[in-house]
């Protein structure tokens, strides 16, 4: 089984430094693309490979560059959003501190596509360890002519900076990012224009995930149908997915697209702890929709957790076990969605705090069942469309799974006035 | 014109429109918060959602908000769908888990647009039972205050203050539900346009400071269409009042002048209307008229009127009416204009200018739709304030037509436009005697003294055309700057020069309509607006009459007996020296005013005036746009218009013309017949004996209350309202409830739409013009045949000289003008007087800030202290104009400290 | 009064963007990083360097969760509170932290040696519960290993 992204990271995670990367084969794919591959040659390989975006939306990465504007004029930005900050995610830490070449030469190869002037790494505070790492692989590039000014000797140049955060869960929306790259509120942008065509500074602008952007050198390397034949899917290429929560082994792992939950769950993350019973997951991250043990068998890619009701989301899975209250768990989600909206459009502001509040009355045994219906109200307010940008809405949905799957234990928490979980109240 | 069908009728409706402004031009009724006409649209507050269809046959559809969409052709949507309903009744329940359901104690209640919209939506029943969130208020001077648990969050505040009218400390701090909208730290909010803020929030965050002093709701106020007595512009106003005192002033739309804004000395302004030194009573030797020898006043009056012995001094803040009867009850040979020489120097020549010239005066409007702005020696945010927001827009305007083609986006997509826009600027040039605000917009912003402002004026004008005089001598850097300007004006297709009194030099005034001139020689539409200093100094050089100084030199040699003074303060016209030689010479002065000022000291006769709250009357603005103001309230006293004065002064007197003339439209006529020149000015409003379906148009909504008991402390029966037979208006609640004639519309009210932002439906479409046009009717068009005039005086450059200095007068929008400071918030504002001087000046005179510095002027004498400011030229010092107490010195003078 | 070393670090990252207000949430961190906190007199400084309005810095500073507008402690403990730490009991770890320091979220010891504050998913879920203290990541926390880790911080 080919592990294109992460075979070369040592099991210490220890990065791999400019030399070993360049020793097994790395920034050979920028070389070729330099030498060879016009910009558009390189969009269009990328677009065959129907590379589709890690990050949690699955827009695929090749369309997306091509709305670039070709006419126009000045600087442009090929940003790298590496500001994981979705709960239950902590994929691209694995890339961003084991592979930084990895990424920079696909930021590269993706910004000559793009015909960008400069490159922003976006990395969320928290990853204290990859920021050093990636500043030092940043610096070994240009020292390599990696990057700078006429790349390998090449008439194409590109600087490229890290940016690290100051917090804040709305920095991972890519026009949120793109006003905190400028300094300003990272609050969201109206699309369109999209930052394709306005973005950075008001220029076209790409942004693109950590694991996308990683995967450039190795499709440019070795080609669309390569990438496809890596899954078990039509959704190509290897993913990183992840398990965390009450299990033997949590971690994550590069696997074929289109492995399922219970492969996931049962070979590579250990099954569950004992004395814990599985009763459901979220399957991307914090703003996906629960999945439960009927789903097991669903195949983890784009279409597949699409059509058993979730999103495929980030690909790193939190489980829900059955001595962990599922409204304490939603309420836990809710309060991280509240205190994150950023308070530009009425529902997220106003919704989400009202929602955070109902589900703590009911872990606290104060509930009823006009509050229910006041829950159920706000998953289908708050739907796409009605609210600014899409973080109300992945907040509803693990709300309106859990209300779906768990309502019994909702309706207990009413009826005996309690947390029957009373361990895990807090 | 695209078709949309809105809930299955179809529509014509406005290409390059949103959604909700395509619905609410209709007249249809879709609430909204965030998006303003003037601002555009964010999407924030999600209030205006509706449903759009794919085709006919799409069922389900899809909710979007109509403010962040464009209209398409053959769209199809619904205002009426049960889900897009539900959703926005809900919008205002997340909005109200926080509001403090406050009305009964708020000012805002019955003029909210919060109100209106619950209303609007439905929502009546609170399901949200959680502790709502509380903030902490913030002290934001004597204009505003603040509730901020009242707040929903729509931005609107910041996107005026910040994004529109260029404030820098009101912002948006916190995040989630804990967005705080207000200052950095307490204290006063430093915009000139602050009062805005209480007209766009549409709920009661920032309300008026000034109505609270004597609050009175909407429904109970007694309002009248009203133009600002402020500056030159003549800003379109509503003056609302309840027990005979002025309570508020709110923005009056006129799309051609103020748009929706006011500037803060405009809207609070006012209470010298209130003030306790108005003159209520005619007095006679400063005793009651009723008991001078049992005489009635104008006895007195006629007595001491003999022909050709008898003056009249006319006033730039009277009427139009009361200085045109004035000048035909003294006769044209005895009317003087009551301005200093200075103002009567600059706005006579900025008269002409406009009058003889090719160029066309810019409306405020047409101001904001420049490409390219040259401002010679003006301060505008101070001499003419909302100029200075037009400026704003213009500069705004070029990027923002640049950009939008670019990223395929309208305009009114605010944060599209504005992340696409950055920093761009279009092109602004000022050249001053020191810094002014808009310098931060300025391509470029030069600091010289007058002359040489006029000076690189005229060399600006000569590089555009050769027939324009050469200037000799000129320096290396004022060369680069004239070669700068010349270049970007080359390329302009309506370039707009600015220039005016506050410079105080006819050679800039002249510099600039060379400039404006010579571009209209190269076919370039270029504008041209000369500020003015009051509201109606342009009508009252248009009226004519002979200087100030001709009529103290007349007193002098002894040719004057009495004098008729309109409605002004001689001492801030004339040195104190040459006043009180004027009042020693002339044996009787009759003074028409409202407030108790020096000159009144003098009078023998004082007869009680209105304002412009208490007086029908027409102002002349620096565009030249006569607009019609209506008497608010009826006074309970012997005031009136100082027209009607002397109208029965005249009758008294048998005088020839004027005698018979007694209601308002009769002297408006008269005028109009008199003076070809103001013939349209009989147009501006319908006349008194218009009727709509038979009735008046009343000044009192018909929610108004308490009519019979307002009285009741005096008198238990309701006595008889008072009549207006002056004007089409009544007095009272009763009249035609429809709208009014846009001239005159009282107030802006309309069916569920209690607040201000009704204005909608008094417009042809949002934003665009009120239904029957924008009021006003130009006087003066430019004179298009013939050569193109031009000045060849260029002045000598100023070079600083020994033991001297040049003292330039320098304009406070609070402090400059007579009336607006006795408002007590505007005076809490006024600087304390200052001589200002560049730090090389300061150190040759061994001064440093802070010192009392002595000198005279003008056979004054002045202790002031030194203020530094190094964007003075050296040699070069400023004065405050116009500060209580201080003298008069608007030109600029050369001064030996 | 900005230091000289933080005015020459906001310049440099002044000249690395095309605007200078770009440079705000750099100069914040650079401040903060000096300070351990940013004051109304940074925020006003900062504006000035900046050319922005002190309420237009302040209006970044206050919206993101890093910038601390209040005194914080020597030492800033950082414990995440997102899904997967709940799941693996991070509620034990804010007890007995709570205990151990004797003060609440939000606070600062006595000693002004810890301010304990709540944090956002730390993007080490396969080690919940996770916390960081100052720039150092603490993971597979239990109870009983806290105190140790503590006593590191002086």
């Amino acid at each position: 089984m080919e592990k294109p992204l992460t075979q070369h990271i040592p099991a210490s995670g220890a990065p791999l430094h400019l030399k070993e990367y360049e020793a097994v084969g790395g920034y050979a794919a920028l070389r070729k693309v330099l030498q060879e591959l016009t910009p558009a040659e390189v969009t269009g390989r990328v677009k065959d490979a129907n590379l589709k975006g890690r990050g949690g939306a699955g827009f695929s990465t090749g369309m997306k560059w091509s709305f670039v504007p070709a006419e126009v004029t000045g600087p442009r930005y090929l940003i790298c959003n590496a500001d994981e900050m979705e709960p239950g995610t902590f994929k691209d830490r694995w890339l961003l501190e084991g592979n930084p070449h990895q990424l920079l030469e696909g930021m590269i190869i993706s910004a000559y596509a793009i015909q960008a002037t400069q490159g922003f790494v976006f990395m969320r505070w928290a990853y204290k360890e990859a920021a050093r790492i990636m500043n030092q692989a940043i610096a070994d590039a240009y020292a390599a002519g990696y990057l700078g000014k006429n790349i390998l000797g090449k008439n194409y140049s590109l600087e490229m900076q890290l940016h690290t955060g100051v917090g804040r869960y709305m920095c991972g929306e890519e026009t949120a990012l793109l006003n905190s790259l400028e300094g300003k509120r990272a609050i969201p942008r109206a699309k369109p224009p999209f930052p394709q065509v306005s973005g950075l500074f008001g220029k076209p602008t790409i942004v693109n995930n950590v694991e996308t952007l990683s995967y450039i050198p190795h499709i440019i390397s070795k080609g669309g149908d390569w990438f496809k034949s890596l899954s078990y899917t039509a959704d190509g290429g290897t993913k990183i997915y992840g398990v965390s929560g009450k299990v033997n082994k949590p971690g994550a792992w590069e696997l074929p697209m289109g492995v399922t939950m219970r492969e996931l769950l049962e070979e590579h993350a250990g099954g569950m702890k004992a004395g814990f019973r599985f009763r459901g997951a979220l399957p991307g991250g914090a703003s996906t929709d629960f999945l439960t043990d009927a789903h097991l068998d669903v195949k983890m890619d784009f279409a597949g957790v699409a059509a058993a009701g979730s999103r495929l989301g980030t690909g790193t899975m939190v489980i829900l076990d059955d001595r962990t209250c599922p409204v304490g768990f939603v309420h836990n989600l809710e309060h991280f969605f509240a205190q994150e909206s950023c308070g530009f459009c009425t529902p997220c502001r106003e919704g989400l705090p009202w929602t955070e509040k109902i589900l703590y009355a009911l872990e606290q045994g104060q509930g009823t069942y006009a509050d229910l219906e006041q829950l159920e109200m706000h998953t289908k307010l708050l739907g796409p469309g009605n609210t600014f940008c899409a973080l109300a809405p992945g907040a509803m949905e693990p709300l309106q799974s859990a209300l779906k799957y768990f309502r019994e234990d909702f309706e207990q928490h009413i009826k005996e006035k309690k947390c029957p979980y009373a361990d895990h109240t807090h | 014109m695209p078709i949309i069908h809105i809930d299955n009728k179809p529509y014509e409706v406005k290409e390059g429109k949103n959604l909700l402004e395509a619905c609410l031009s209709l007249g249809l009724n879709l609430p909204y918060f965030c998006w303003h006409p003037a601002l555009g649209a964010v999407g924030a507050c999600r209030q205006c959602a509706v449903k759009v269809f794919k085709d006919e046959d799409d069922k389900k559809g899809k909710i979007i908000m109509s403010c962040m969409e464009p209209v398409k052709d053959q769209l199809r949507l619904s205002i009426d769908d049960t889900d897009a309903r539900n959703f926005r009744e809900h919008v205002i329940g997340w909005l109200m888990t926080n509001h403090p359901h406050d009305c009964a104690v708020c000012d805002e209640g019955g003029s909210c647009h919060l109100q209106d919209m619950t209303v609007m939506t439905g929502h009546s029943y609170r399901d949200y039972h959680f502790t709502k969130r509380t903030y902490n208020n913030q002290y934001l001077g004597p204009f505003l205050n603040h509730e901020m648990n009242r707040c929903i969050q729509c931005y609107r505040c910041v996107r005026f203050y910040k994004d529109f009218a260029g404030g820098k400390d009101l912002d948006v701090f916190a995040a989630h539900n804990h967005v705080y909208f207000g200052r950095q730290e307490e204290g006063t909010l430093e915009s000139e346009f602050s009062g805005n803020l209480a007209e766009i929030c549409p709920t009661g965050v920032f309300t008026d400071k000034t109505l609270k002093q004597h609050y009175t709701r909407k429904w109970d106020l007694t309002s009248a269409a009203s133009v600002c007595q402020g500056c030159g512009l003549g800003c379109n106003i509503i003056a609302g009042e309840r027990y005979g005192a002025v309570r508020q002033i709110t923005n009056r739309f006129n799309g051609a002048v103020n748009g929706y804004f006011l500037c803060d000395r405009g809207r609070y302004g006012y209470e010298f209307v209130n003030s306790g030194q108005r003159i209520k009573t005619p007095m006679v030797h400063h005793g009651p008229a009723d008991k001078a020898n049992g005489i009635p006043v104008l006895q007195h009056v006629h007595q001491r009127m003999k022909p050709g012995k008898t003056i009249g001094i006319g006033s730039p803040r009277a009427s139009l009416e009361s200085n045109a009867v004035l000048k035909e009850l003294v006769g044209e040979e005895n009317f003087y204009l009551g301005v200093s020489a200075a103002d009567h120097d600059l706005v006579s020549l900025s008269l002409k200018i406009l009058q003889q010239g090719p160029v066309r005066s810019a409306s405020l409007q047409e101001a904001a739709a420049a490409d390219v702005v040259l401002i010679l020696g003006e301060d505008v945010t101070n001499t003419a304030p909302m100029l200075a927001l037009s400026v704003r827009q213009a500069v705004r305007r070029i990027p923002v037509e640049e950009v939008i083609n670019h990223i395929h986006m309208p305009a009114w997509q605010d944060a599209a436009v504005r992340e696409a826009v950055q920093d761009s600027k279009g092109p602004l040039y000022i050249l001053n005697v020191q810094e002014t605000k808009l310098d931060e917009l300025a391509k470029g912003a030069y600091h010289t003294a007058p002359d040489n402002i006029a000076r690189i004026g005229f060399g600006v004008s000569h590089l555009l055309s050769s027939k324009m005089p050469e200037v000799k001598g000129m320096s290396e850097q004022g060369k680069a700057i004239a070669a700068e300007i010349a270049a970007v004006l080359k390329t302009a297709k309506n370039p707009l020069i600015i220039a005016g009194y506050g410079g105080g030099s006819e050679a800039i005034i002249k510099a600039a309509a060379n400039v404006a001139w010579s571009l209209r020689d190269l076919g370039i539409d270029a504008m041209l607006t000369y500020t003015v200093p009051e509201c109606n100094s342009v009508g009252l050089e248009m009226l004519g009459g002979h200087r100030l100084d001709s009529a103290v030199d007349r007193a002098l040699n002894s040719e004057v007996d009495t004098v008729i003074v309109l409605e002004n303060d001689l001492y801030r016209r004339l040195n104190q020296h040459r006043a009180e030689q004027f009042f020693e010479k002339v044996k009787d002065v009759i003074l028409l005013d409202h407030l108790y000022n020096p000159t009144a000291e003098k009078a023998t006769i004082i007869l009680p005036a209105g304002t412009f709250a208490e007086s029908d009357g027409t102002l002349v603005n620096n565009e030249g746009r006569a607009q019609r103001f209506f008497q608010v309230f009826a006074p309970d006293s012997a005031v009136q218009e100082s027209w009607r004065w002397l109208l029965q002064i005249a009758s008294i007197n048998g005088h020839a013309t004027l005698s018979g003339l007694q209601h308002f439209d009769e002297v408006v006529s008269h005028l109009a017949h008199a003076y070809e020149k103001f013939e349209s000015i009989d147009h501006l409003a319908p006349h008194a004996d218009f009727r709509i379906a038979g009735q008046k148009v009343p000044r009192e909504p018909h929610r108004f209350s308490g009519r019979t008991a307002m009285q009741a402390n005096v008198d238990v029966s309701e006595p008889r309202p008072p009549q207006d037979t002056d004007t089409a208006l009544s007095f009272t609640m009763e009249g035609y409830r429809g709208e009014p004639p846009s001239s005159m519309i009282p107030f802006f009210w309309s069916p569920g739409w209690n607040s201000v932002q009704s204005v909608n439906k008094f417009q042809v479409e949002t934003g665009g013009p009120l239904h029957d046009g924008n009021s006003g009717k130009r006087l003066i068009e430019p004179h298009g045949n013939g050569q193109t005039p031009f000045y060849t005086e260029v002045p000598e450059p100023f070079l600083p000289l020994k033991e001297h200095l040049l003292l330039v007068p320098l304009y406070h929008i609070f402090g400059s003008e007579e009336l607006s400071v006795h408002t007590p918030g505007i005076a809490e504002r006024i600087p304390a007087p200052y001589i200002m001087l560049h730090s090389e000046d300061a150190k040759r005179l061994q001064v440093t800030a802070g010192y009392l510095l002595h000198f005279t002027d003008n056979g004054h004498h002045y202790t002031l202290p030194v203020i530094i400011n190094d964007t003075l030229q050296e040699g070069v010092a400023g004065i405050p104009v116009g500060l209580p107490g201080m003298q008069i010195s608007e030109a600029p003078q050369l001064i030996k400290v | 009064m900005l230091s000289a070393i933080e005015i020459e670090q906001i310049t440099h990252e002044m000249q690395q963007v095309p605007v200078k207000k770009a440079a705000c949430i750099e100069a914040l961190k650079i401040v903060q990083g000096q300070r351990r906190w940013v004051s109304d007199e940074s925020v006003a400084d900062i504006a000035a360097i900046l050319e922005m309005s002190t309420a237009e810095v302040d209006s970044v500073a206050t919206f993101y969760n890093l910038i601390f507008r209040r005194p914080v402690g020597r030492h800033v403990i950082l414990l995440c509170d997102s899904i997967s730490c709940y799941v693996m009991g991070y509620t034990e770890i804010k007890q007995q932290l709570m205990e151990l320091l004797q003060i609440k979220y939000g606070q600062t010891t006595p000693d002004e040696r810890f301010t304990l504050l709540p944090n956002a998913c730390l993007g080490t879920c396969d080690h919940a519960p996770a916390m960081m203290i100052d720039n150092d990541l603490y993971r597979d926390l239990t109870t009983a290993s806290l105190s140790q880790i503590l006593d590191q911080y002086l």
